[in-house]
């Protein structure tokens, strides 16, 4: 009798999504940038170009109740067809370079490009390697860059506000 | 660990290998040098390594009879340009000829750039194809899947991966202890601590160094951190697949809490560069320490709701029983660790085999199971959790004062480690000479758990692929490096 129970506490307990001060303003914030340009969300189709999952950890964080990603407006899509803001990590390996261009050129514009990572950055502690392009930016003009390694589910949620503020303009 | 290395003619060789198909010894990895090949392999109680110089560029084939080599070949002709003679897929793996060069390991030449993949034939009345990947849909690592079905049903999976190779194994050659010790740390970013352990440890084996008794707990402690974190992940994420969102997003909020707590004990997250040759690079505080207990009542309070939760529902059962079956022989053939054989009754485990501390000193037990299907798997986890939580207790209670660091000598020599992750058993072998390190191998254990795949989806349909898939959650970025 354990789903009954959950589904109960699930109504009778207060949420586990966290007010957390900045999170409150951003989402704020967010909202009414994201409005102005796109209605109501932001579609976004992540890309693996090489990360070592790291960051694949931290973004799959976003939908936990915690961060409870969807209530800013922000979701996933499976397909870049349908996405406004690609958010890609990894130092771009060359073998990957193709993937990501054809993502990129099957995205509709207006889009944005997140870079996300040390890798995504710079190329991280790829930097240099035989397989690797070495940065998002050397395969795609970077509207936004985050870092850490892996940046926190926090840094990614201010991440993409800030790229809203920079769509506004 | 007691382990030797022999450097051996063909024939040596050659015996080596039939060792591997009598199934007297299970293979631990086959790698490169610009010219040599090594092979490592367990025994019972040891582990050995053996080493053929290839003057020629080419060695004796160990896939051509013994299948489970067969990747590892391909990934050795593409780095080193060492060719396996007489093998059966003399394919290209990781290089997809993106690369400027061909052997970027070994002598390098131009590349030849890309050519189309013959991907493997099936045969048949109405038999159709689905590429999919390397792009998916959900938030994975990139990896081609190409199947072949007859109506809903797979007749043909096979999976081309190198998509994510980022040149680890060179960077770390030549580099300093520390950089290389991180980017080890990043082969697979879910296993990184499981990863900078066996690099630490393989590091101390060539230095002759040990490290001090805290350090070991401490690495024991975020292990098994890591092991709670993925687990709880995967179990969730398994149900998510079979449409049971419930499931998923209470072990969500356990798996956030676990990482939240390692956040406050070791100031990483994912406990990523915590652990250095030497010993570790945080210490736990009281205020960490606590933070690991909370952490492991709530787990413990949560988690048995959760369990019935995913025993109770019928129609989750329907989609988890006698799915994606692996068996027995087949698991052993590969010589598969972690739960993808411990569900198919393999019982071997890195921390049990042979022990390195602290696991010497504590009380746990390896679940095994015999169905092999992804609720085998599922079930494999549910107990390891609580193995976890019984570790991270004696670890927090037992845990010895003193140094946190040895202090490391700057010497060469040859290491190897092999350390249990979540996933299985990470073998690492390294020289280093004086200041850096001059060649490593780094082997995931999803080596010997993609092929697995194959066979497991082979009369599935097609939809319960994202569901078999998640149930082994292999690395890509371990595998491709």
């Amino acid at each position: 009798m354990s789903m009954p129970r959950l589904l109960a506490e699930g109504i009778l307990k207060s949420a586990l999504t966290e007010p957390a001060p900045d999170l409150a303003e951003l989402g704020v914030a967010f909202e009414a940038a994201a409005r102005r340009r796109l209605g109501r969300s932001l579609s976004i189709r992540q890309v693996d170009a090489g990360s070592c999952n790291g960051c694949e950890l931290e973004i799959h964080a976003l939908s936990n109740a915690y961060y409870d990603l969807e209530r800013f407006g922000l979701r996933f899509v499976a397909s870049p067809r349908h996405a406004d803001v690609l958010l890609v990590t990894g130092p771009v390996t060359l073998n990957m370079r193709e993937a990501l261009e054809r993502t990129y050129a099957a995205t509709p514009a207006p889009k944005w490009v997140v870079a996300a990572g040390a890798c995504a950055i710079d190329g991280g502690l790829f930097a240099g390697s035989y397989a690797c392009a070495g940065s998002v930016d050397k395969v795609l003009t970077v509207d936004i860059r985050i870092p850490g390694c892996p940046p926190t589910p926090t840094a990614l949620l201010k991440g993409l506000l800030a790229l809203m503020e920079g769509a506004k303009r | 660990m007691r382990w030797d290395q022999v450097t051996v003619d063909v024939r040596g060789w050659r015996q080596a290998t039939e060792s591997l198909i009598a199934g007297r010894r299970t293979l631990l990895g086959l790698w490169g040098e610009p010219n040599r090949v090594h092979m490592a392999s367990r025994g019972e109680d040891e582990i050995a390594v053996v080493s053929l110089a290839c003057p020629k560029g080419s060695f004796p084939s160990v896939g051509a009879r013994h299948s489970p080599a067969i990747r590892l070949e391909r990934a050795i002709a593409d780095l080193y340009g060492l060719k396996a003679e007489g093998t059966l897929d003399g394919r290209l793996w990781l290089d997809h000829g993106r690369w400027t060069v061909r052997h970027p390991l070994g002598a390098a030449a131009r590349s030849k750039g890309p050519a189309p993949y013959a991907f493997l034939a099936a045969e048949g009345e109405s038999l159709h194809q689905i590429p999919v990947g390397p792009v998916h849909a959900g938030i994975i690592e990139p990896g081609h899947f190409r199947f072949t079905a007859s109506g809903e049903t797979v007749v043909r999976l096979e999976e081309r991966l190198g998509y994510v190779h980022r040149g680890l194994e060179g960077l770390i050659a030549g580099a300093p202890l520390d950089r290389a010790a991180r980017l080890a740390g990043r082969a697979s970013g879910d296993s990184t601590v499981a990863y900078a352990v066996a690099f630490a440890r393989a590091a101390e084996a060539a230095l002759g160094v040990e490290a001090p008794s805290r350090a070991h707990w401490l690495r024991g402690l975020m292990a098994e951190l890591e092991r709670l974190a993925n687990h709880l992940g995967d179990i969730g994420a398994i149900c998510n697949d079979a449409a049971f969102a419930l499931m998923h997003a209470h072990c969500a909020v356990l798996r956030e809490q676990v990482l939240r707590a390692a956040d406050v004990a070791f100031g990483h997250r994912l406990m990523m560069d915590c652990v250095t040759p030497g010993g570790v690079a945080v210490d736990l505080t009281p205020a960490g320490a606590e933070a690991v207990r909370d952490l492991v009542r709530t787990v413990r309070e949560r988690f048995p709701l959760l369990i019935d939760l995913y025993d109770d529902t019928a129609s989750l059962q329907d989609r988890t029983v006698g799915t994606g079956i692996v068996k027995a022989e087949l698991a052993a053939w590969f010589g598969a660790s972690g739960y993808v054989g411990r569900a198919s009754s393999g019982g071997f485990d890195a921390r049990k085999a042979f022990p390195y501390p602290p696991y010497d000193a504590l009380e746990f037990e390896v679940p095994t199971r015999d169905e092999g299907d992804v609720n085998a798997r599922v079930w494999i986890r549910i107990e390891e959790t609580r193995q976890s939580l019984s570790l991270i207790d004696q670890i927090l209670d037992g845990l010895p004062k003193g140094p946190p660091t040895a202090p490391l000598a700057s010497g060469a020599g040859e290491g190897l480690a092999l350390v249990e992750g979540f996933r299985g058993d990470v073998f690492i072998w390294l020289r280093l000479e004086p200041g850096k390190v001059t060649s490593a191998y780094l082997r995931d254990p999803s080596w010997f758990q993609w092929p697995l795949l194959e066979a497991a989806i082979e009369g599935n349909i097609v939809a319960d692929f994202p569901l078999c898939n998640k149930s082994f959650n292999c690395s890509y970025a371990g595998v491709d490096l």
